[in-house]
Formats: C-alpha cells, structure tokens, sequence
C-alpha cells in the first residue's frame, strides 16, 4: 500500500495507517515524510514498513513486531520502549535511540545523536541490539540494563571526532557495549574500562553485523577487520552504596 | 492529593519549542514564506503561547536608522514611551507595523515602529559620555523598566516581529510573508516557567542582537543579577531575555569573539580543561573565572544572529535538539531535520553540532 504523507499531519496519517493495519493490510510504503511522528507506534505482528524522507519523533516507540526502513535520516526517539520488531536507517539518526529499548533491533548506518540506547533492558528471551554504524554523541548506553550496543564508527561525517562522547555507559548495570577500535579513556564513564572481546562476544557480533552488512551492502570483513573492544558494568548496582553512610 | 480520576487518559500536551533559522551568505533575499512554511512543519513543537521572527535586511531604504518596534496595551502607554524617545532621539519615522486581523490572535497589542537617530548632547549627564549604541541601549532600558511599553526590536536593517500565537498566526499578524531577508529566525513556543505573553515571545533582541531558544536558562537569576551589576534590566520575564543582553556585553562592549562568547555561555567541563594544552588551558580557565556568572546552565539550543551572521549553539550536553545544513548559498540550522526538508529538498550536508561548540556562518563580505 502507498501511502503519500505530503503535508498530511502526522494524526491524519497514522489514523489511516491504524485503519489499514485493521482491515489486514501488511505492507506499506510511504513517501514524502517530513516530520510525521508517531510513525509505527505500538503497531503489533508482521507488518512491513519503508519511509522515505525524515520521519519525526519517536519512529517505533512501543512497536511490537513491524519492521521498518527509512530511506534517509531519522529524528529522535527512534525505537523508544520498543519491544521487538526491526528499525534499519540508512542514513543518520538523532538523539535518545532505543531509549529503554526492551526487545528487537535498532540499525542505524551512519552517525547517532546524544543519549543513544540509555537504560536499554533484557528479561528472559528479550535481548534488544543497537547497531551504529557511524559515531555516537555522549551519554551512549547510559544507565543500561541489558540487551548489547555495537558501536562501528566506519559511516560517519564526522572523521575527526572521538568514535563515541563522552560518559559512555555512565552507570550501566547490564548489558554490554562493543566498540570497533579504540575508545579513548577519557570518553568512558566513571570506573569502567574496556576489555577484549571472547569467543561468545564475537559470535553476537557477528551474527549482527551480518545482517547490518545485508541491510546496506557493506562487506562484512572489511568491518570485521579491526578488532573489537567491549564495555561491561563493574557492579549491577553501581549506585548501591552512593547514600550509604560510611 | 489523589491523582484525577483516569488521569492516564488526558490529553498530554507534548511540546518543546522548535527553532529555525537560515542566512544566505551571498546576501540574496529569501521570502518570508521560507521560515514561515518551516516552522509550521514544527507546530507541535509550540501549544500556541509564543512565536515570533527575526529578519535582517528588510529595511534598506532606513539602514542607518535604529528601527525600534515597540508594543504596548494602552496608547497611554505608547504616548509615555514616544516622550521617551522624542526626548532622545530624532524621529526620522513613525508608523503602525502593518498587521493584518486575523480570527485567531485576540487582543494584540499596539504594535508601533520609529525610525531613529540619537540625538546630539541630550540632558542626562551620565548618557552623554557613552557611546551611541550604549546610549541607545539604556534608553531600552529606560522605556522597557520605567512604562508600560516594550522595546522588542530595536537593530539597523534588522525587525523582530512576536506574540502570542503559533508561529503561523504571528506570521500572518504581521504580514510577514511581504518581507524578505538575507537572515531569518523563527520560534515556537511552548512556555514552561513563565506565562506566555506577547514581550516574553521570541525571539529577544537588543540592537542588532537577536536570539531565539529551545530549552530553559535554569542560571536565569544569577544571570540576570550579574546583568544587573552592568546596567541591564531584564525586564521581559522570560529567561532567554539574558542571552541577548549578555551577547551584546561580551561581544560588543567587553570585545570578545562570538566563539569566545559561546565558551562562556557552554564551557568545556574542567577534566577537559585538565586535558588541554597550556596556553589553551590558561584561556579557559580564565574565561570560567571571570565569566562564571554568564555561564548559562540548563538545556538550550540557541540560534544567534547580529546581522553579519547566523550561530546556532548547543549546551554542553545537548539536552536540545539542533541540525545544521547546506544548499549552495543557503544555510539552515533547525530543531527538526524536517523542517529544512520543507523548504529544501536537495540539501548538500546535514550534520548535528556537537554540543557546546557553536556553528557560526558569517555573511560575504
């Protein structure tokens, strides 16, 4: 189905996209985005999406199943609370990526904004993945719980920037975050350290950045070429003693 | 207290204030239409309480002429402010801003404009030893403390027009697609601290300042008490009003660069200081000891002009949205990519600032 969103406001659009999704329609492809938010927000099941133009705020917010991808640039919010489903970019997205993100997968080809992937969680088979294929701004993977970040730094229009900001994974308590190279120290949050990546790591590298590589035509051994550092919490409860009299 | 019955269900109002602006380098103007399609693309960053524009170069025929837009309730007020001025200045011109009724913006203001120049050897001993612009600006202050009328425009070849209203709504009050200009700011509101009102609008301006903000100045009262110790008066009730006033101490009277000026606005944080060669250290270290006052904490994304230029500027952790883009002659800085899309389908170069360090387009000379 295509759907044209030229100057239709963003609650005319997803109310007719709400109503096709009713009538059991599956696949959509929209033109001419430009702002719209909300698109794809708590949408539930196999459903197909690809936005062309910039789609607005909160892109995938609460999705639970569709898939969508943008051909272009990505505002903010994109995927936030998202439970499951696939968000492929090719281009650049803004800021709060997959915040709170529980499930699914976010790629993104180039470079992110600030706060991107904050307070990510994963229960039981849930485990969300963010894929950057660019550089990210600060605070990446503040406050993590669970699920994995695979931070490339290869896509970006920033060459002379650090790979990420700075305060990466300022009190993450789970999960983990993979860097491509080198991340200077000073960029990282307080009390953590990178570490080599092992045998298990590499598997869920891997496996990711294959469909990362799929997605957008990259090869996959050049990525794989450099070695791959990772980001793990010190303590899953590294504010535990902050009020604590000693 | 209990919470309202089914409060889960209320309508939440979800806004943030969006900016937009755009300088052509080569000078060439660019229509009213531009900003103003571009800000309704970002209409739900507003609720209605506050837009407003900024343009340079829509008065050449008067670009000597200070062009002083003034708005008041009353003509009582207008009258007492107008003896201000006459007292101060020579009235080259007095017009009403054409403005066109329109059903949504109620009970406006009366909106007025003078063409001026400061006259020579005026009777207050303390303004006839300052420098002109100096002059003009505590007249500013004067109308702006002392009468019911506000000064919210007062640059050369440069007007501010704002109210309460979506963007659209202003831009039509105004008649603001009859302009075009070489540099174009544009605001919506959504006011979190103070109520809206027409002055507390964006964006602010003092000479040919102008500044319009997404986010908040939580540093507002130390701030505008440090203003105060160098004659300021933040009169306006909104907390941007200092980024005006603090632009035109530090660029224009202290003689600081813009870029400097942003470093005192969004400092690098001391362990990067730590990390910084000698020399560059010393500089800021100086800068965050004598200008700690002007720090400007809180979240914001500022768009900054004073006619010769378009900055766009970040805090230093971007709790505000900002991009930036390229199309030949054409730059755009805005809260939403979208918006630029808008107004230009074939963009060049679109990137994100990075937080704290200022984009500064200077026009052609």
């Amino acid at each position: 189905m295509l759907l044209d969103a030229d100057n239709i406001y963003y609650r005319q659009l997803n109310k007719q996209i709400r109503e096709l999704v009713a009538q059991g329609e599956t696949e959509f492809e929209i033109i001419n985005v430009r702002g719209q938010r909300y698109i794809a927000d708590g949408l539930i099941g196999d459903l197909k999406f690809k936005v062309h133009g910039v789609p607005g705020q909160d892109m995938a917010a609460f999705m639970r199943g569709p898939t969508i991808r943008v051909e272009g640039n990505a505002q903010d919010g994109v995927g936030n609370t998202m439970d499951d489903g696939l968000v492929v970019i090719d281009g650049m997205a803004g800021d709060v990526v997959g915040y709170a993100m529980r499930g699914g997968k976010v790629l993104i080809k180039g470079d992110v904004g600030y706060r991107v992937g904050i307070h990510m969680k994963a229960y039981k088979e849930k485990f969300p993945v963010l894929v950057v294929g660019g550089k990210a701004g600060d605070f990446l993977g503040e406050y993590m719980a669970g699920g994995a970040i695979i931070l490339l730094g290869m896509f970006t229009g920033k060459p002379d920037a650090p790979i990420c900001g700075r305060s990466l994974g300022t009190g993450m308590h789970g999960g983990v975050i993979y860097v491509r190279g080198e991340v200077p120290v000073e960029q990282l949050g307080p009390h953590l350290k990178t570490e080599a990546v092992d045998e298990e790591d590499m598997k869920l590298i891997t496996a990711n950045l294959k469909q990362f590589c799929d997605e957008f035509g990259v090869d996959l051994n050049t990525v794989l070429a450099e070695p791959f550092q990772r980001v793990k919490p010190f303590s899953h409860r590294p504010y535990g003693n902050l009020y604590v009299a000693c | 207290m209990k919470a309202p019955f089914r409060y889960y269900d209320f309508q939440k109002d979800i806004s943030g204030c969006g900016v937009f602006g755009v300088i052509n380098t080569k000078r060439e103007l660019i229509p009213g239409d531009m900003p103003i399609k571009a800000m309704c693309t970002m209409h739900d960053r507003g609720n209605g309480l506050g837009g407003g524009f900024a343009a340079y170069g829509i008065y050449p025929d008067m670009a000597d002429k200070y062009a002083f837009h003034i708005m008041c309730d009353t003509q009582d007020g207008l009258d007492r402010a107008e003896e201000i001025i006459k007292s101060f200045f020579t009235v080259h011109e007095s017009q009403p801003i054409p403005t066109k009724r329109t059903p949504v913006i109620k009970n406006p203001p009366i909106v007025w404009r003078y063409f001026l120049t400061p006259k020579q050897g005026v009777d207050r001993p303390q303004w006839r030893s300052l420098e002109e612009q100096d002059f003009v600006v505590n007249v500013i202050m004067e109308i702006n403390s002392k009468t019911p009328a506000f000064v919210f425009s007062s640059g050369r070849n440069m007007g501010a027009f704002k109210g309460i209203g979506f963007p659209e709504d202003i831009a039509e009050f105004f008649r603001l697609d009859e302009y075009s200009a070489y540099i174009w700011t544009g605001h919506n509101r959504f006011p979190t601290n103070t109520p809206g009102q027409w002055h507390g609008a964006h964006p602010f301006t003092l000479l040919d300042w102008s500044v319009v903000h997404n986010g908040e100045i939580s540093s507002y009262g130390i701030n505008m008490r440090y203003l105060c110790e160098h004659d300021y008066k933040c009169t306006l009730m909104t907390d941007t009003e200092v980024v005006a006033y603090e632009l035109d101490m530090l660029v224009r009277k202290h003689g600081l660069s813009l870029q400097m000026a942003s470093k005192v606005f969004a400092p690098p944080f001391w362990d990067e200081i730590d990390r910084m060669p000698e020399a560059e250290k010393k500089v800021y270290e100086t800068l965050r000891m004598v200008y700690g006052s002007a720090l400007l904490n809180g979240p914001f994304a500022i768009l900054v002009s004073d006619g010769t230029c378009l900055m766009g500027l970040n805090d230093r952790i971007k709790l505000r949205p900002l991009i930036v883009a390229e199309h030949g002659n054409n730059v755009y800085m805005s809260s939403e990519e979208s918006s630029i899309r808008e107004v230009d389908r074939v963009l060049d170069n679109v990137w994100a600032p990075k937080a704290g360090e200022p984009v500064i387009v200077k026009l052609e000379e």
